[in-house]
Order: structure tokens, then C-alpha cells, then sequence
């Protein structure tokens, strides 16, 4: 039986691992390197790491180096990717999956391209989602810009594109720890036939039992719950099993 | 030598990684010498089929590959993508024919996708023969798929593990020298690594 996959999500900025809130206010929390060999040690289902100033500085291979070289899980890249280019290389690299967000509001035609050249299972398209007088509007440029796009016609869109996956994050809860938006994750992933990663707001594993129960995901990611709490990835496991969610103990 | 093949498919550098941590020297290469002088050839390899044997073609190693595994007898393992090229035909984007080492057709998944969605992504368990080569010694039997086609063949002979998803299908094939595994070794964890070493312990 397919299992739940709960993924830590790792972002970095100014070299340093950091946690945001409401994609602000970034926290410096420690080497980037460390929480890598952290999560590969404790065996988790699976990995995502974005490089948050990569859409100013560019994409920094020896960066993303250090990362791969630590990596048995399958690991998810971020940040920065414009080109088909940019994506072979990051395979090249030992990503296993790359995740587009801005430049893929701004050229849907990139997800065609890329689903096509790589395979839509490599292509994760990153929507990063915040209510707006009642509606849940898509924002690219780290939250800073509105697309005025409406979450669940972009995450059809991109599937239609072909897109393989779909990391779905609330910029409300990001880093809140009040729990996941589970209306947007049940909007999007009602809608849509591909894997919906949620993220966004987990502060408990009541949290993440709910997004995958009610909210239909069919993984969760996570961060501020990793760094600031004692749960691990393995706990959170548990605790879906014992509610009867399958998942890799 | 272990040579990973390069036809511009995939997450060559994860394999690499992989094997490079399990004390073996890899080297990802489209360079027919390279296939000729290894001691074993991994086909990694994900995206879409028609595109693969294009690249394989492009590049003139279906020759020396052939030559390699059914002549020399060399320890061969497709991954994936990787391994769906080794069937008669695929259907992804159009028919197109594969290498034809195991007779067989590469086809969707056909199942209700309003329960089971798709591509299959995860981990999933496997459940293998008993005699299924690179399973050896192998408790947990959970590996990482990423993939929305499948393998179907009648050569039931070749199976070595299945796996369910809405449908029974093929997770791995052993014939003679030649393996396939549907899902990834190189991003399985311990389960994966070990599968690998099982690989790397074969001679030709």
C-alpha cells in the first residue's frame, strides 16, 4: 500500500538554514548541513530544500552539491530555476524531483517543456497560496506578488500542463504552527488528480493527522515543527499509523 | 568500473551518489569504451520512453549495450524508466518500440484516478520471490516509486517482484544478467543501498 510521506522542508538564505513566518521575518536557525545529515540519519521518506535567494543570485551548484552528496532519500530542489538548463543540471547534480514556482506563473509553457524533456515526475510546481477577501490567490516572488491567479484553476492549470506533483503552501500559516489551512488543501486537492504535498502551519501531530484525513494531501511537509519542537518525522509517523493511515515505519 | 549510462535522461547524479557511497567507482558516461570496459551497466533513467530509445539511438549505444549484456554477459540493471526501455514496445506519447529484451508493453496505469492518483509517488511495498537475486538479505521490502506507466509482461518467468497500486504490477525482472526495477534503489535508504550492493556482488 502506498504510504503517507511526510517530508521536511529546508530553506536557506544567506547560507544558513532558516524558518520564516508568513514568509517573513526569516529566523537564522543553523547550518544547513547539519539538519541534512540529521534528517538522511533518521531515515526520512523524503526531502526538499530551497534556496530562497537563488531567484536574485542564481542557482548555486556547489551548494546544492554539499546537499546531494548527503541525500539517500529522494530529494526535491528549489529555487531559482528558469530553464530547462538549469533543471538538467540539477538532476545532474543528484536532485531527484526540482520545484518551479515563479517561473512557472511566469512562462506556464515551462511546465509543458520541462514535464516533457524530464517527465512530469520530476516536475513539482510549487503554489504558494494566501486569502484574499474570501479566495485563496496564488503569489510567486517568495509571497511578495500577487498573481491575482485563484489556487485551484492554477493547480488544475498545471496539471493540465503536466505537472507531477504539487506542493501546496498556506503563506497564512507558514511558520504559525496553528495547523495546516485545510480548506485550501481540500479546494486543491479535490481538484486535482496528481499528489498534493500540504504545507504550512503544522504545530502538532493532531496537525498533520488532520491534513491527510480531512484535507485529503497526500503528504505533508513541514519545518518549524522539525526545528522548535521535539516531534520527529518518525512520531509523526507513528501517530498516522495508529490512526490507521499507512505509512514507511 | 561501474558505468552509468548518460542518454540524457534522469537523475544520473543520485545513482552516482550511490554507488560512490557503497565504495564502488562509478562513471556516468555515453562513451561506448566506458560500456566496454565495465564491469557492470546501469540504465538509470526517468522521463518519457519514445524519448529514451531516441537518446539511446542518438547516441549509438543500443549496439554496444546489446553486446555487452547478451555477449560478455554483463551484470545489467535498468531503473525505471530504465527498465521499461527494455520492453518490445511503449506507449507513452505514441507507440514506440523499446529494446525488446523482455517481451512486453509499457502502458498507463489503468485504474480509477479519482482514488488512485497518479504518478504513482512514494514509497510502496514489494513483495518479491523468494529467489528474486537482488532481494537477498532485504527485511524491509518498502521502496520509492515515482513513475505512471508500468511494464506488463507475459513472460511471467522474468518477475522477480510485484507491487499493488489500484493494480498488481511489475516492481522488478530478472533474466539471466539482466535486471529491471520499477522503483529507485539509489533513493530507497538502507533497503535500496543493500539492493544495489546485491547488484554490485554479481560478476559477469
Amino acid at each position: 500500500m502506498l504510504k503517507v510521506r511526510i517530508i521536511p522542508c529546508l530553506t536557506i538564505k544567506d547560507l544558513r538554514l532558516v524558518k520564516s513566518i508568513q514568509f517573513s521575518e526569516h529566523r537564522n536557525i543553523g547550518s544547513y548541513i547539519a539538519a541534512v545529515r540529521v534528517f538522511n540519519m533518521r531515515d526520512v521518506d523524503e526531502m526538499m530544500v530551497l534556496d530562497l535567494d537563488a531567484t536574485h543570485t542564481g542557482i548555486k551548484p556547489w551548494l546544492l552539491q554539499e546537499i546531494t552528496k548527503e541525500c539517500f532519500m529522494p530529494l526535491s530542489l528549489g529555487g531559482g530555476i528558469k530553464t530547462v538548463e538549469d533543471i538538467s543540471m540539477l538532476l545532474r547534480l543528484g536532485a531527484d524531483k526540482v520545484v518551479i514556482n515563479t517561473s512557472a506563473v511566469n512562462d506556464p509553457s515551462f511546465i509543458d517543456n520541462a514535464s516533457a524533456q524530464f517527465g512530469s515526475q520530476c516536475i513539482v510546481v510549487s503554489i504558494d497560496a494566501k486569502l484574499v477577501n474570501g479566495e485563496y490567490h496564488v503569489f510567486t516572488n517568495g509571497g511578495r506578488k500577487n498573481t491575482r491567479l485563484r489556487a485551484v484553476v492554477w493547480a488544475q492549470e498545471v496539471t493540465k500542463r503536466g505537472a507531477g506533483e504539487i506542493f501546496l503552501t498556506s503563506i497564512d500559516r507558514d511558520g504559525e504552527m496553528n495547523g495546516y489551512d485545510l480548506s485550501l488543501v481540500k479546494s486543491v486537492s479535490e481538484a486535482v488528480t496528481i499528489p498534493v504535498i500540504a504545507g504550512g502551519g503544522a504545530g502538532n501531530m493532531g496537525d498533520c493527522l488532520k491534513v491527510i484525513q480531512e484535507g485529503g494531501a497526500s503528504a505533508l511537509s513541514a519545518g518549524s515543527i522539525f526545528q522548535y519542537t521535539e516531534v520527529t518525522p518518525l512520531a509523526i509517523k507513528e501517530h498516522l499509523a495508529k490512526n490507521g493511515i499507512a505509512t514507511r515505519i | 568500473m561501474i558505468a552509468i549510462v548518460d542518454y540524457g535522461m534522469g537523475n544520473v547524479g543520485s545513482v552516482k551518489n550511490a554507488l560512490e557511497f557503497l565504495g564502488a567507482t562509478a562513471r556516468v558516461s555515453n562513451n561506448q569504451n566506458d560500456l566496454k570496459q565495465a564491469s557492470h551497466i546501469i540504465l538509470p533513467g526517468v522521463g518519457a520512453f519514445g524519448d529514451g530509445i531516441k537518446n539511446l539511438k542518438k547516441r549509438g549505444l543500443i549496439s554496444v549495450l546489446t553486446h555487452e549484456v547478451f555477449e560478455r554477459k554483463k551484470p545489467f540493471l535498468g531503473i525505471c524508466l530504465g527498465m521499461q526501455l527494455l520492453a518490445t514496445v511503449g506507449e507513452e506519447g505514441g507507440t514506440h518500440s523499446g529494446l525488446g529484451w523482455i517481451p512486453g508493453t509499457v502502458r498507463q496505469f489503468e485504474i480509477d484516478k479519482t482514488k488512485f492518483r497518479v504518478p504513482h509517488m512514494g514509497w510502496n511495498d514489494v513483495s518479491p520471490k523468494p529467489e528474486a537475486t537482488l532481494f537477498t538479505d532485504i527485511s524491509s521490502r518498502i521502496f520509492y516509486f515515482v513513475h505512471s506507466f508500468i511494464l506488463v509482461s507475459e513472460e511471467k518467468g522474468s518477475v522477480s517482484a510485484t507491487c499493488e497500486y489500484g493494480e498488481v504490477f511489475i516492481a522488478s525482472i530478472e533474466k539471466g544478467n539482466i535486471f529491471g526495477v520499477q522503483f529507485h534503489p539509489e533513493k530507497s535508504q538502507k533497503s535500496g543501498l543493500k539492493l544495489l550492493t546485491n547488484f554490485l556482488h554479481l560478476r559477469a
